[in-house]
């Protein structure tokens, strides 16, 4: 049983398309709902006068939310079935709905965007759609909801998915699903429905039991890294005595795996080592992989310390001192050029100063155009420059090496999230190591 | 270059996540503090955080706020456990709060809610800035909404809808001095997740999570234990029961459940079973409102 998969699933869609109550219903019909929990939705359902349980007030948490009977917050729910353990992340549409969405899709395998079939895509739709594309979600589900309302019509449904290949094709989304759905009446949510014979594909719930988990892919094939949180010296404080002697470096596998003998680098120095042992805990083991948190030993007494970056294989990151970078700016507090924040990235925290900000994306056309600031909510692109080197490579490359925080130094809020498009390294000796993005694979050109 | 690994299952990850939010708030924090009441979830953080640290001794403190209501058993667990792995163990009284006065007893005799306070005050006496709980997301409908590293302000405060958007697995605990975070790095556990982790591990907790016969009294569908901490009102007859505790807290306001279940093997089978969520079997305190939690935690509560 306990070897079962996980899968992390962001849910989004506009005001008013159903999502609370697809949700109620997939948490309802995969019985992750205790009795009591039902108990007071259908208690709370006839205060406000409603004959039928709202299977929306199930995700509802917050005081201020049922009162206005809209969600505010990322809400994580938790189901499972015989295949598959889920995560949950449900975000709210329509106040801070960029903050939100890129919160909920920024460790999500799949991401499942509601759209009212009467409606259609709308603009909410597209810039859901294009911000999981920038956070480059593996997989997308477009749920088209309320077909009940249409009476089950297939040509509605074929409409809205025609304008989704459409959309799908013109931000470069590979992986794209569509599913007539009726979260109202639980139609293709966790069964098939008999009303939709025209419908050939899975239920909502079947495709995510289905679809590849982005944590067992990043295990596989990929060059190992991994960044170092903290060394490990036991010293006389061991709780054994054979440990005494013992360092080791621990931190997450973010992609790849290491085993007892494999050659590694460490960066930013550039060292190289070999891998002696492999701990997750008390368990000492021959091999580990991505994402497990674990602590290694090393054959040579070097010094490498919580910012370092243990990495396989080669092409190697670069040691970035200058990022061109993808920004969802997510405060109240514009950015403006020559902002001095500090940045966040592996387990490195550095000073960086804005140097340029080269344009802010409008959603809408799918274009760039030229910004002196960005304000909440924003996508802009920029260029930073960095007090410290970090151990980069592009987002495309990676969703860990090619991402980070922006902070802001005097209160510590989280400023923006940051997706890495290009790095330079000026001090570089040899040519290849000077720009990441000549080695990466492009990124679409609306992607500013 | 390509390994082959045994397959890594949902615990794995678990585990996996809660060893790095724990290493990573440590490494940037600088007094680190482990809620510890001797329940199943603080046993399973407390054994997380030694395996993040194993061979070494975790940089963390324990901190247990007691009601004066609980279990003997479960303090005696308690102080066993920080000896065992030679941990600092401070522990904030609600009692001395009574006895002088800076609480008032409530009229229902529940002393959940009176935790604040004290808890309140030792993060600030010992200038804890980084308070780690066993709390999960699947509990209860406001913890569903909260980060797993929580900023409060210098009041203790939860602002549900000032949180800091939490990106990727870059979890960031800065902040003024006077603040300080909460971590959950179990929030994404589930209750059958955690009695499989106990299982997996052979995690020693105490004994009142077992089936075992005990004098109880039925209030408010719930089954209170009878002891000098729970009066009988008029009505409320007490009987011998087989039963078990889910959750361990307050003696006033912490249900039994009848459960035969005397090892962890059937408790994990019970668990995969029940219709009944943990807080809605056994806490007293989260029924008062529909928002109970959400207040307290508003309030500086876990």
């Amino acid at each position: 049983m306990s070897t079962s998969t996980l899968l992390r699933l962001a849910t989004a869609g506009s005001v008013d398309d159903g999502k609370s109550t697809l949700v109620g219903r997939l948490l309802h019909d995969s019985k992750a709902v205790m009795a009591d929990q039902l108990e007071a939705v259908e208690r709370a359902s006839k205060d406000r006068g409603l004959t039928d349980a709202d299977l929306a007030l199930l995700t509802d948490g917050l005081r201020a939310e049922r009162e206005q009977g809209i969600t505010i917050d990322v809400a994580y729910r938790y189901f499972a079935t015989a295949r598959r353990s889920f995560i949950l992340a449900d975000c709210p549409g329509h106040v801070q709905y960029t903050r939100n969405t890129v919160t909920g899709s920024s460790t999500a395998d799949v991401v499942v965007l509601l759209a009212d079939i009467r409606h259609g895509i709308v603009e909410q739709t597209r810039r859901h759609l294009a911000v999981a594309t920038l956070l480059r979600v593996p997989h997308v589900i477009i749920a088209v909801n309320k077909i009940d309302l249409v009476d089950y019509d297939e040509a509605a449904f074929r409409a809205v998915d025609q304008q989704v290949r459409a959309l799908a094709e013109q931000l470069g989304i590979a992986h794209i699903h569509t599913i007539p759905v009726s979260a109202l009446q639980g139609a293709n949510v966790v069964e098939v429905s008999d009303k939709t014979p025209w419908y050939d594909g899975p239920s909502l719930l079947g495709l995510l039991e289905e679809l590849p988990i982005e944590a067992e892919e990043l295990a596989a094939d990929r060059d190992a890294r991994l960044p170092i949180q903290t060394v490990l010296r036991p010293q006389q404080g061991a709780r054994d005595p054979r440990f005494i002697e013992y360092r080791g470096y621990a931190g997450p596998i973010t992609q790849g795996a290491l085993a007892v003998g494999d050659k590694v680098r460490i960066l930013p120095s550039g060292l190289v080592s070999k891998v002696t042992g492999i701990r997750i805990g008390e368990r000492e083991v021959e091999s580990a992989s991505a994402p497990l948190s674990v602590a290694v030993e090393l054959a040579d007494s070097i010094d490498i310390a919580r910012g370092d970056v243990i990495v396989a294989g080669e092409p190697l990151p670069i040691i970035a001192k200058e990022v061109e970078a993808t920004l969802c700016w997510l405060s109240d507090r514009p950015l403006r050029l020559r902002a001095r924040l500090l940045l966040k990235h592996l387990t490195q925290t550095t000073q960086v100063i804005v140097n340029d900000i080269a344009g802010v994306l409008d959603l809408d056309a799918l274009e760039s155009r030229p910004a002196q600031a960005l304000g909440l909510n924003d996508l802009g692109r920029v260029w930073l420059k960095l007090a410290s080197p970090i151990v980069a490579e592009t987002y495309g490359q990676s969703r860990h090496t090619g991402a980070f925080l922006l902070i802001d130094p005097s209160d510590g809020s989280t400023l923006a999230a940051g997706m890495i498009r290009d790095a330079r390294n000026p001090d570089a000796a040899r040519e290849a190591d000077l720009r990441l993005a000549a080695r990466a694979e492009a990124a679409q050109d609306w992607v500013i | 270059m390509s390994h082959p690994t045994s397959k890594t299952g949902n615990l794995d990850l678990l585990e996996a996540e809660a060893m790095l939010v724990i290493r990573e708030v440590v490494a940037e924090l600088e007094r680190p503090v482990i809620l510890f009441s001797g329940g199943k979830d603080s046993a399973v953080l407390l054994h997380v955080a030694l395996q993040a640290y194993y061979p070494a001794k975790p940089p963390i403190a324990l901190l247990h706020v007691d009601t004066g209501h609980n279990f003997p058993e479960v303090l005696d667990y308690r102080d066993r456990v920080a000896e065992r792995y030679g941990l600092r163990l401070e522990v904030a009284r609600v009692q001395d709060y009574i006895d002088d006065g800076r609480l008032v007893e409530r009229a229902d005799g529940t002393r959940n809610p009176l935790q604040t306070l004290p808890l309140l005050d030792a993060i600030a006496e010992h200038r804890f800035d980084a308070v780690f709980g066993g709390a999960r997301r699947d509990e209860e409908k406001a913890r569903a909404k909260e980060r797993i590293v929580s900023l409060r302000n210098e009041f203790g405060q939860w602002d549900p809808r000032g949180q800091r958007p939490e990106l990727w697995n870059l979890f960031n605990p800065r902040h003024r001095p006077g603040e300080h975070v909460r971590v959950f790095p179990l929030s994404n556990w589930t209750e059958l997740d955690i009695w499989r982790y106990i299982e997996r591990e052979n995690i020693e907790l105490p004994s009142l999570y077992f089936a075992h016969d005990r004098d109880v009294f039925s209030r408010d569908g719930m089954w209170l234990a009878v002891g000098e901490h729970n009066t009988l009102r008029p009505g409320e007859v007490p009987e011998r029961r087989t039963v078990r505790y889910r959750t361990v807290g307050d003696m006033s306001c912490t249900g039994a459940v009848e459960s035969t279940a005397s090892s962890i093997d059937d408790i994990v089978r019970e668990t995969a079973l029940t219709t009944v969520s943990e807080r809605g079997a056994t806490r007293a305190d989260d029924r008062l409102t529909e928002a109970a939690m959400e207040d307290r935690k508003k309030e500086g509560y876990f």
